[in-house]
Parts: structure tokens; C-alpha cells; sequence
């Protein structure tokens, strides 16, 4: 894919968006993250995938305090991810989150859904704040719906309403925690079409997903996970066509068989 | 089909739409009503044991209806048809006395004596308060209805200033025009007061724009708003303290209604806010919040509230150090206002409860801070989520009013009570009226209540179909 190499530009050490070294967590006494280093670069898409229970929600989870690591070092943006809250606060300000079940505000239309953090978090005007969330809803095309509750919305339309949610926050760096695997079938590619969308607008994407074909389209790095570590780390090309490791080989075989 | 299979398969292809027709009789309409709420259930005659149970429950519906019409008619009868309304000759107890007792009434008449309650109508609305002094009263009443209707019809413009004046000035001018005001303060007691609540927010200003240095800086908000608070405070004595050169009216003399809407009103509006900062505080991270918290709402669940009202009104002046006395309907109010926090506590957490994992992340994920959180997205579901139990312990609250006769503070049906004493009235049916009375104006309140949370639990689902 031409366009796919273009965007991927040689990487300086002033674009580094996310940093983990040496990164561990336990539930308990269950060792979920087990020495996790990575590192995300300004405009880069990545992809973490592998089977169920093997850490990659904790880890993007991680990445904005959802969850607490108990060692190594996390920066974002470089600014350190440790127990200071305005750091936290800072971060979240800066990086967007989409759910697996789309964690919409209920009580609130659409639109009160995208400006609520603008107006409170940003202290942005009422009025610019609507407009700012218009212009998302229009991006991932459904400003019609701006004035209904989230109940009234298909699961399509509400994953696409988080989207919008995230981005009025003009996040630098958006995480996506399997962003489909709620959805029924036929409203899988109206999220997907908006998640290209943004990556092809140039936005630092890391989602956690099972959508492979997804990841082949868009990713610049397609990273396996399983029992807590990274297995594998490659591009979306040799990761599918030439995988190195056994578990790596296992998983593929079982979700690309059908 | 690419499956191969022995047996030709079916086939069907729909060539025309299936006809919309109307419902049959029993679906729609009245008809479909009365056949699905009453004649359904006992219709059904197709085979012996349908029809044993369509007999029954014909017989079980008539007698219903008899016992509920006959009861209905003894109360209406009671209360109307055979009572006796007007005494314009002024006989008093003889206008509701039978032949038999001296009276014009038929023997055996037995119904409610209204002209008694008529006569003891301002003593059970408001006790002794002083008659010359009532306007006062009337126009506490008056401002009050006038403001709450202003917050709870929501047509109205202005709603929320309407609710911010309920909750500042209405208290105080309530307070001044039913006590008088003019309570004992020394001006420097204020004055000290008030210039301490400046320099705090002066404090918190300076700490906020970072010239206290970092550690004060993460304390700004907190300096700010105790410094609101002390202020709020030394102003609000500060007005109570002005001589209006109103009649002083001691809280002794106030009773009836009167007691029972000041403690139930109190009791309700502190009870709420108190409960969701407990209910928070409870499920707080902070061990120590949380301990307090729970410690506090056990203690106030785990003893009666008549206790409450006897430490609060006989104990407590013997662990006070002599010549500090406060007063006695402020210490009932506030055992009422702590009962009904804990309980509120508990109903809440419950509404905090239902709340999904996912909506303490989403906020936390678009930055939103713990109060914000709080205030903008988990309390609003919590709390809809349980309205009704909210109401419920409103209810329960205004009904409880009734337990301060025990320390002498003469609610509505403590000066009901009291005026069934006055022999001048002396009947059979003279107790029996006045509970009636007492009875029909605490269930207007209640059901009332009732209505109005039936009526937001409607409105504020609509919001949330899913």
C-alpha cells in the first residue's frame, strides 16, 4: 500500500507520544502486564490484538489511569504518568477514550454528551463548544441525531457518538478498546469506515481490536499479546504474512479461518 | 443454495405484502380495556376447572366490591352526608349531642361534628401562636407556596434562581418573620466573623494564583469556600440579628401544622444534601472519610428516633455547661435532620450502587474531575434511579414529625389532641372528628409527594428508554 508508507515517516525522538519501560501490573496476585516496553511515535497507528485475558484492555487501560501500574514508567506526551493527579488530569485532557460498550452518558443528548468536557474541563463557551461537537457529529455523520438520548440510537450510531465525544476533547492521541466487539455484524463498518477516517486525517491511534482486515488497512505496527506480554511486534505485512512465533501463528490461524 | 441435499428444499418467495388490518374488539379501545383489566379473567368457560376458576373469581370480584362500596359508604357517610356542619347558634358540644344526650340529633346518630374542628381550626393549624402576630405566619406560608410552585412547575421561567432564593433568603426570611428576628449577637461576634471569611477567600485567591507556594495551592479551593461559608454565615446572623421591631414570638408558641411543616420542610431540604455527601462519603476511597461516614449513619440508623427526641431534649442540657440553653425545637430539629440524613445516606448509596462501571470511566477518561464526575454524571442517574425511596423517606419524615409532642413540642396532632381536651366540645364523636381531620390534611401532604415523585420518575425516564 503506497498511501500506508507514506504516512509512515521516519520517527524522531521529539515525536514521542507514549513511553512505557519496564511496565507491570497485578490484579492481585495475577501478574497482568508483564514487562511491557513500548513506545508510540506522533501520527502513528497501532494495533494490539491477541487472545482474551492476555492484558491489551489493561495495557491501553493503563495509558490513562483507568487501571494503576505498579512498576516501571509511563509517559504521555511526556509528561509522567504517576500518582499526581494534575498529571492524570492532564493526560486525560489530552488522549481520548472509546469503549468497548460505549460508556455514553444516558441522561444526556447527544450533543450534552460531546460538550459536557469541552464546557467543563476545557471551560470552554456554550456555544463554541456546540459548534466544535457539530462539526465531530458531521464527521462521523450524524448531526441529525444531536438532539436525542443515546437509548434512542443504534449501536453503530452510539460507538460513533463516543468517537465524537472523544475527539471534542481535540485529543492528541485517541485509544480504542475494541470499539466493535459489542456491535451487531452490519454496524461493524460504519465504525470502522470513521476509525480509517481519522487515521487517515493523521491521528496517533492504538487500538485494541479482533478486526483484522482494520489493521491491515490502517496500522503502522500490529502488536500480539498474550498472557500479559508482547510476543510479537511487526508491520501489519510480515506480521500477517510471515509471523514469527508459535502463539502469534496459533492465534492467526484460529481468527483467519474463517 | 449451494448445499446439495436429496429432497427438493422448500421454497417461498413472497410476491405480495401481507394486509394491515384492525385490531379485533378485545385489543383496542374501551372495550379492549374493560375485557383485559376485569372480564378476561373470568370468562372462560371451555372446560370444568376454567369455569370453577371463572366462578370465583366472579364471586371474589362482587364481594370486593361490596366490601370496599360498603366501607367507602360508612366514610362518606361519616364524613359528609350524616355530619353536621354549621353550629349558628353557637351551642357548641350541644349541636352534635343526640336526644338521648341532651342534643336534636336522632338517637343513634354517629358522624363527624365539623363545627368543633371549624372552632379549633387556628389552635391545630398553628398552636398557640399569637393571633395578632398570624399575618406574619400567612405571608411565611404564602411566599413559601408561591416559591415552591415556582420550582416545581416547569413551564415557569427563572426555575433556578427560584430555587437558589428558596434555599438562602426564603430560610432567613421565614425565620426572621416567624421568631422576629433580633436574636441576641454581639455586632464584633459578626464583624470578626465576616472579616475571617474575607481573609480566607482572600487567602484562597492568593493560594490559587501560586503565591502561597505549591502545597497551599492544591488547598486553594478548600480555603476559598470555607471562606464563603464563614461569610454566608456572619451575614445570615448578621440580618437575623437586625431589629425589625417585629413582635418576638418564642418557638414554644408555635404548634399545629405550623410545627409539623418547619420540622418536616427542614428535615427534608438538610436531609438530602447531607445524605448524598454520607452516601458519597461512604463509598469514598479515603479510609478514613469512609469510616466516619459509616460510623455516623449506623449510629443514627441503629437507635429510635424517639431516643433521638429525648437525649436531644431532656439529656443534652445536662452535659451543656449551665446558662447555655439553645433552644428546644432547634435541638429537635436537629436530631430529626441527622435520623433522616443516615436514612437518605443509605438510600442513595443504593441509587450509587446501580450506577455502571463505565460511566465512572467514560468521565474519568474525558477528564471530567471527582466532583464534576459526581455532580454531572453519577448523581443525576443515581438519584432518579431512586426517587421513589427518596420520597419514601420524605414521607416517612413528615409522618415522623408527629414523635416531638413526645418532648413537648405540639405538632399537628399534638394540638389535635389537645383540643379534643376542651370540654366545651365534649361528644362522642368529638376525638373521633379531629383525627379525621388531622388524618385527611396528613394524607393531602403525602399523597401529594407521592404524586409529584410519580410524576418525575415519568418525566425523567423518558429520557432513558433503551
Amino acid at each position: 500500500m503506497a498511501q500506508n508508507s507514506n504516512m509512515n515517516a521516519q520517527p524522531s525522538a521529539d515525536d514521542v507520544m507514549i513511553s512505557m519501560q519496564g511496565v507491570n501490573k497485578w490484579f492481585g496476585s495475577f501478574h497482568v502486564l508483564r514487562d511491557i516496553n513500548l513506545t508510540v511515535y506522533r501520527g502513528e497507528r497501532i494495533v494490539i490484538c491477541g487472545p482474551s485475558g492476555s492484558g491489551k484492555s489493561t495495557l491501553i487501560r493503563c495509558l490513562n489511569r483507568l487501571e494503576e501500574h505498579q512498576a516501571g514508567d509511563i509517559t504521555v506526551q511526556g509528561i509522567t504518568l504517576n500518582n499526581d493527579l494534575k498529571n492524570i488530569d492532564e493526560i486525560r485532557r489530552e488522549v481520548g477514550m472509546v469503549f468497548q460498550h460505549f460508556n455514553l452518558f444516558p441522561h444526556l443528548s447527544i450533543l450534552e454528551n460531546c460538550t459536557l468536557a469541552p464546557i467543563w474541563v476545557r471551560r470552554m463557551p456554550k456555544a463554541k463548544a456546540e459548534e466544535i461537537a457539530m462539526h465531530y457529529l458531521e464527521r462521523v455523520k450524524i448531526p441529525e441525531q444531536a438532539h436525542k438520548y443515546p437509548g434512542q440510537l443504534s449501536g453503530g450510531q452510539q460507538q460513533r457518538v463516543a468517537i465524537a465525544r472523544a475527539l471534542c476533547m481535540e485529543p492528541k492521541l485517541m485509544l480504542f478498546d475494541e470499539p466493535t466487539s459489542a456491535l451487531d455484524p452490519e454496524m461493524i463498518k460504519e465504525v470502522l469506515d470513521t476509525m480509517v477516517g481519522l487515521a487517515e486525517d493523521g491521528m496517533s491511534m492504538i487500538c485494541v481490536t479482533h478486526e483484522m482486515g482494520f489493521a491491515r488497512k490502517v496500522a503502522n505496527r500490529v502488536i500480539f499479546m498474550d498472557e500479559g506480554q508482547v510476543v510479537e511486534e511487526k508491520e501489519p505485512e510480515a506480521f500477517f504474512s510471515n509471523p514469527e512465533s508459535e502463539r502469534t501463528k496459533l492465534f492467526l490461524s484460529q481468527i483467519l479461518d474463517h | 443454495m449451494a448445499r446439495t441435499s436429496k429432497a427438493a428444499a422448500p421454497q417461498f418467495v413472497r410476491t405480495e405484502e401481507a394486509p394491515l388490518l384492525p385490531p379485533p374488539a378485545t385489543e383496542a379501545g374501551i372495550t379492549g380495556w374493560l375485557w383485559h383489566n376485569i372480564f378476561e379473567s373470568m370468562a372462560d368457560f371451555h372446560s370444568p376447572t376454567a369455569a370453577i376458576r371463572s366462578l370465583f373469581m366472579i364471586m371474589f370480584s362482587v364481594l370486593l366490591v361490596y366490601v370496599f362500596g360498603t366501607q367507602i359508604y360508612g366514610l362518606l357517610d361519616f364524613a359528609i352526608f350524616s355530619a353536621v356542619f354549621s353550629d349558628p347558634d353557637g351551642l357548641k358540644r350541644e349541636a352534635c349531642w343526640t336526644v338521648q344526650q341532651g342534643g336534636a340529633l336522632p338517637d343513634g346518630w354517629h358522624a363527624a361534628c365539623w363545627p368543633f374542628v371549624v372552632a379549633k381550626q387556628k389552635y391545630a393549624l398553628f398552636g398557640p401562636f399569637p393571633m395578632e402576630e398570624l399575618w406574619r405566619v400567612y405571608l411565611a406560608l404564602v411566599l413559601g407556596a408561591i416559591g415552591l410552585a415556582w420550582v416545581l412547575i416547569e413551564r415557569l421561567p427563572f426555575r433556578r434562581h427560584a430555587g437558589v432564593l428558596m434555599l438562602t433568603v426564603y430560610p432567613l426570611a421565614t425565620f426572621i418573620l416567624m421568631t422576629g428576628g433580633n436574636i441576641e449577637v454581639s455586632t464584633t461576634n459578626v464583624a470578626i466573623w465576616f472579616v475571617l471569611g474575607l481573609a480566607l477567600i482572600s487567602a484562597g485567591r492568593l493560594a490559587s494564583a501560586g503565591h502561597l507556594g505549591t502545597v497551599m495551592g492544591d488547598f486553594a479551593g478548600s480555603l476559598g469556600g470555607v471562606g464563603w461559608l464563614v461569610v454566608a454565615f456572619a451575614t445570615v446572623t448578621g440580618i437575623a440579628a437586625i431589629d425589625f421591631s417585629l413582635e418576638p414570638v418564642d418557638t414554644g408558641d408555635w404548634g399545629g401544622l405550623l410545627i409539623t411543616l418547619v420540622v418536616a420542610i427542614t428535615g427534608i431540604v438538610v436531609s438530602l444534601p447531607l445524605g448524598i455527601v454520607l452516601a458519597l462519603g461512604r463509598r469514598s476511597d479515603m479510609p478514613v472519610i469512609r469510616v466516619l461516614c459509616t460510623i455516623f449513619i449506623e449510629f443514627w440508623r441503629g437507635v429510635p428516633l424517639i431516643t433521638v427526641l429525648f437525649m436531644a431534649s431532656v439529656m443534652l442540657p445536662l452535659f451543656l455547661p449551665a446558662g447555655v440553653n439553645f433552644d428546644n425545637l432547634l435541638r429537635a430539629l436537629i436530631g430529626v435532620m441527622l435520623f433522616s440524613a443516615a436514612y437518605m445516606a443509605e438510600v442513595v448509596r443504593g441509587g450509587l450502587q446501580a450506577i455502571d462501571k463505565g460511566q465512572y470511566e467514560g468521565a474519568d477518561a474525558v477528564g471530567l474531575s471527582y466532583w464534576q464526575k459526581m455532580r454531572l454524571i453519577v448523581l443525576p442517574q443515581a438519584l432518579t434511579h431512586v426517587i421513589p425511596g427518596i420520597v419514601n423517606t420524605f414521607i416517612g419524615l413528615f409522618k415522623d414529625t408527629t414523635l416531638v409532642s413526645i418532648v413537648g413540642i405540639f405538632d399537628l396532632l399534638g394540638a389535635g389532641q389537645s383540643a379534643i381536651a376542651d370540654a366545651a366540645w365534649s361528644t362522642p364523636v368529638q376525638a373521633i372528628t379531629m383525627y379525621l381531620y388531622v388524618g385527611i390534611i396528613f394524607f393531602v401532604f403525602c399523597f401529594g409527594m407521592s404524586r409529584y415523585s410519580i410524576y418525575m420518575e415519568n418525566k425523567l425516564g423518558k429520557s432513558r428508554r433503551h
